[in-house]
């Protein structure tokens, strides 16, 4: 968890208030503009009312070039960012034809599948010449093909499972799904950081919704019990069933949820347990089997695991594995299924081959190669960042690593700066983590080079310097005067 | 008589005792010219026993919470259902296999048939120049985009595709989507919230219902298709209302409906919506590249222009033959979308193969406009051909390249009417290679389905396709529903 210093505190509140009066004088003024120009059409209300909009308006649109960055190439380590220009003060940007060649630390490319392979390209070509680039139909119609087939078995296989369901999109299975196992009358127990696909589909349900804290298998046990002995809410009837809802690996965190807890706790009190994979699947592991095999865990204690395609294998869509029961119960019910657009081939193939390469199939070791070098990276970054006296959020193992930044300001400081310096990193703000915890999110992959590594941390020390942000004092360097003096 | 004298002559001491008090100076009063005595006596104790009451609380039965004792037994006591229920007997789960692709003829479990179920309307599916691009931007970008639109997930032929269909239809700008059915489910909760008011068509689809429902507003449908129950339903809603003009209000159709291959008519709505002031969702998935002289959809099928529709989306999976989806409108609502819609905002972006086949579709749209004259003939010769089968009759529009049959005679029970379907279907499947499809239905969906035969005509077919289905169906309909 994050401990915000009171000086911090007291400084990013600050900030945040000046913005806001600021803006509030703004929109004061725009008031008297708008009064001489009418610009909505009399008699439909306006699309957003009054405040609705402010923090888009006001703060989001001043610091706009840092999100929404172009590119000309593949999401590869290094890449082409298109520059953009502004007329009127960053309230429209122009994209102009000029790029710069930077280092990716932003991109969910864990493995290094993002760009062209030498494996999975060719067969990835085959197929879409052999198939065509979509089925323009859904599943159960005419939209399943061999390939289909082929990666439910595949991805069954690799996670653990009896059986697996595809869909084309990862945020689609799980706002679909979860309406298709419990509905009004049962209980949903999420995690309270779990990840807006999660919160549409279980308030899609009908179900009762209850937010555990995060990570905390004690206050889990304590919702659990109150739950079950009270029953329904007003009529006091028993649930027909519960569901907790967990994630392996959290985007904004970079931790690693208590998966063997969490497991035994919902084991003792008849729960069923749903863990989500997005990222850690394929990134963390020996094999590259998720939490599961990092922890422990025995995949058929988890009732259903969740997982996408998009991050670890460089391709689109999401996968459910399961029982053989739950997963023809979903092929007949879930309307994703019914419904929707099958994935499309090519896709298919490219995570086919790409779990071909970790699991060894393709007469290589290359993809022993890689998961070890996402961990060695990994360990290897964090444990830099930390010397130099930054406060990174996360568990060891895990390739996101998100940096405080805390301070309003220094969000687009950061951001330019490394932009400057062609290193291009992520920032992150409200609304989708809380108000004072502003951060800036690291994503690590296999492809990055030990070199890239130390340009990396070395661009990131110096611009950490320029804005401030090295909360801890930083580690006297002991041990290799050599590593130091790469860092100067 | 020997016990009563001792009590009567303590009752005598006591009435003594009292009387004293009652003649005691202070205890006299004079009240009205009458003698009280000893009142101060009395009013004193009466004030004692109301303090005495008052100060009791009154009775609640004791609350006492549930021991650690009691909340175990109880969990221990309580069983939950099994997570999904069991399988019917004689569910069908078995789906039928393609080994090509989904042209107007591929391969499905090992033999050639004719494809009448993908919904390739324009023929696109194995176009050469479509497949040459998504080749180069393979080999140049990869398959996956690995990350949302807001960091770093925006490629230029995301940008490319936005702007070459935002000028296709004639609008200022338009936004894309990674999934054909998270397009409307996304786009609607971004632009209603609780306390707006929806009116819909009652025979949109699930992705729809979806989106209506998760966005919290109050929803009135109105029977399908109908116009008159449309204007009955807006007149209900506005009049009298003064706070209808302050809420925003929307109305929630779909251009050529997937459930009924009915066709709206979009110059009544057009009225209706500026007589109550209304904003119009358009859902043009089917009709996006087959509707008007040159494909531009709804719009310029009826002449209607685009600026008075406010909000139109489309999934491209259908006439363009690659995924994703699109949404279109002027300049507010698009950019509005960027923030606020959470397919957009939370999701990965399309891979880019997928958006340079878009461009490529949407450009040989422009420049072979042929293909629809193609296309529509192909429903016409369907429409004759299939006038006469016996059984079957055909409820769709006459220009919706979805063609309905359903069953002129009910069985009564709607599982024995699906079960005919069905063995239709397989029996022109099998025994004439014909690829067709029944109507499919999730128990989540809340709209009451017409059940039938879909049949997805494409440009790409030829007349012998056509006449090959309908004397296969005309043929397997009659021996099926002969004796119905």
């Amino acid at each position: 968890m994050v401990r915000l210093p009171y000086t911090t505190a007291l400084t990013t509140l600050f900030s945040y208030g000046l913005l806001f009066a600021f803006g509030q004088l703004r929109d004061f003024f725009r008031k008297f503009v708008d009064w001489f120009k009418a610009k909505n059409v009399k008699g439909y209300a306006p699309i957003c009312l009054g405040l609705e909009d402010f923090y888009v308006r006001r703060l989001y649109l001043r610091i706009q070039d840092c999100f929404g960055r172009p590119i000309a190439s593949a999401p590869d380590s290094w890449f082409d960012v298109v520059e953009r220009t502004s007329n009127d003060n960053n309230k429209t940007l122009q994209c102009t034809s000029n790029t710069t060649r930077c280092l990716n630390l932003g991109s969910y490319n864990y493995l290094g599948f993002a760009a062209a392979d030498e494996y999975c390209t060719p067969r990835v070509i085959e197929s879409l010449k052999k198939y065509s680039a979509s089925t323009c139909s859904v599943r159960v119609d005419g939209g399943t093909t061999k390939l289909h087939a082929e990666l439910e078995e595949l991805a069954a296989r690799f996670v653990g499972k009896p059986a697996a369901i595809l869909f084309g999109m990862g945020y689609v299975t799980n706002s679909a799904i979860i309406p298709c196992l419990i509905g009004k009358g049962g209980l949903i127990i999420s995690d309270s950081l779990n990840h807006n696909s999660i919160v549409n589909g279980a308030r899609g349900s009908g179900a009762t919704v209850r937010v555990f804290q995060h990570n905390s298998p004690a206050h889990l046990e304590e919702v659990l019990r109150e739950q079950i002995a009270g029953g329904q809410p007003r009529t006091h009837r028993p649930w027909k069933k519960i569901i907790v809802i967990v994630e392996g690996i959290y985007s904004m965190e970079g931790e690693l949820c208590k998966l063997p807890e969490i497991i035994a706790v919902c084991k003792k009190y008849k729960a069923y347990t749903y863990l989500d994979e997005a990222h850690s699947i394929g990134a963390v592991g020996q094999s590259g089997r998720g939490v599961c095999e990092l922890l422990g865990v025995d995949p058929a204690d988890v009732d259903i695991m969740m997982g996408t395609f998009t991050k670890s294998f460089g391709s689109c869509g999401g996968y459910i594995a399961a029982s053989k029961e739950i997963i023809q119960h979903l092929k007949q019910s879930c309307p994703a299924h019914l419904y929707a657009t099958s994935m499309s081939p090519p896709a298919v193939q490219q995570v086919i081959s790409a779990i071909k390469v970790i699991l060894g199939e393709d007469g290589s070791n290359r993809g022993a190669q890689k998961l070890a070098r996402i961990r060695e990276n990994s360990n290897f970054f964090r444990s830099e960042l930390k010397k130099m006296g930054f406060e990174v959020l996360g568990d060891n193992d895990s390739p996101v690593m998100p940096i405080m930044l805390y301070n309003p300001a220094k969000i687009p400081a950061f951001s330019r700066e490394c932009l400057r310096q062609k290193v291009a990193v992520v920032t992150v703000a409200f609304p989708a983590t809380p108000l004072l915890l502003a951060r800036a999110r690291i994503c690590i992959s296999a492809s990055h080079t030990r070199e890239d590594l130390m340009k990396a941390l070395d661009v990131i020390s110096r611009v950490g310097d320029l804005v401030g942000i090295k909360y801890f004092p930083a580690e006297p360097p002991k041990i290799a005067e050599a590593d130091h003096d790469k860092l100067e | 008589m020997d016990m009563a004298l001792p009590v009567v002559n303590a009752t005598a001491a006591v009435l003594a005792r009292v009387s004293a008090a009652f003649n005691a100076p202070l205890a006299r009063a004079v009240v009205f010219g009458v003698h009280i005595d000893g009142h101060l006596v009395v009013e004193g104790l009466l004030i004692a026993v109301i303090v005495f009451q008052l100060s009791r609380k009154s009775y609640k039965p004791p609350k006492k919470p549930l021991t650690e004792k009691e909340i175990d037994e109880l969990c221990d006591e309580w069983e939950p259902e099994p997570l999904c229920p069991p399988i019917k007997e004689g569910a069908r789960i078995d789906t039928p296999m393609l080994e090509s692709a989904a042209g107007p003829h591929t391969i499905v479990d090992g033999k050639e048939v004719v494809n009448f179920a993908s919904a390739n309307y324009l023929g696109l599916i194995g176009n050469e120049k479509i497949i040459d691009s998504c080749i180069g931007s393979l080999e140049k970008y990869g398959v996956g985009s690995c990350g949302p639109r807001g960091f770093y997930g925006t490629i230029d032929v995301h940008l490319d595709c936005e702007s070459k269909i935002a000028k296709f239809l004639g609008t200022p700008d338009s936004i894309l989507y990674s999934y054909g059915i998270s397009t409307i489910f996304s786009v609607i909760p971004a632009f209603c919230k609780k306390g707006d008011i929806i009116v819909a068509d009652e025979g949109v689809h699930w992705a729809v219902q979806n989106g209506l429902h998760l966005s919290r507003s109050t929803v009135v449908y109105f029977k399908h298709n109908d116009m008159a129950s449309l204007a009955s339903t807006l007149e209900k809603l506005t009049r009298g209302n003064k706070r209808a003009e302050k809420i925003r209000r929307y109305i929630v159709v779909e251009s050529i409906y997937q459930n009924s291959g009915q066709i709206a008519p979009l110059d009544e709505i057009v009225k209706l919506k500026e007589k109550y002031r209304f904003r119009v969702i358009l859902e043009e998935s089917h009709s996006f590249g087959v509707l008007g002289k040159s494909g531009r959809g709804l719009a310029e099928h009826y002449g209607v222009p685009i600026e008075k529709i406010d909000i139109i989306t489309a999934g491209m999976g259908n006439a363009l033959a690659t995924d994703g989806g699109f949404c279109t409108g002027s300049v507010r609502v698009v950019d509005h979308q960027r923030l606020s819609s959470s397919g957009y905002v939370f999701s990965a972006s399309l891979p880019p193969y997928l958006a340079s086949a878009a461009v490529s579709a949407v450009n040989y749209l422009e420049e072979n406009p042929s293909v629809l004259a193609n296309l529509r003939s192909n429903i016409a010769l369907l429409h004759k051909e299939l006038s006469d089968t016996p059984g079957l009759e055909i409820t769709s529009h006459v220009l919706s390249p979805i063609v309905f049959l359903k069953l002129k005679k009910s069985t009564g029970s709607p599982t024995t009417d699906l079960d005919l379907l069905e063995t239709i279907a397989d029996k022109v499947l099998k025994e004439d290679s014909v690829f067709i499809v029944t109507s499919k239905k999730s128990n989540l969906d809340r709209c009451k389905l017409p059940i039938g035969i879909r049949l997805f005509v494409s440009a790409g077919h030829t007349e012998s396709d056509i006449s090959r289905l309908s004397s296969s169906l005309k043929r397997v309909s009659a021996s099926v529903l002969s004796d119905y």
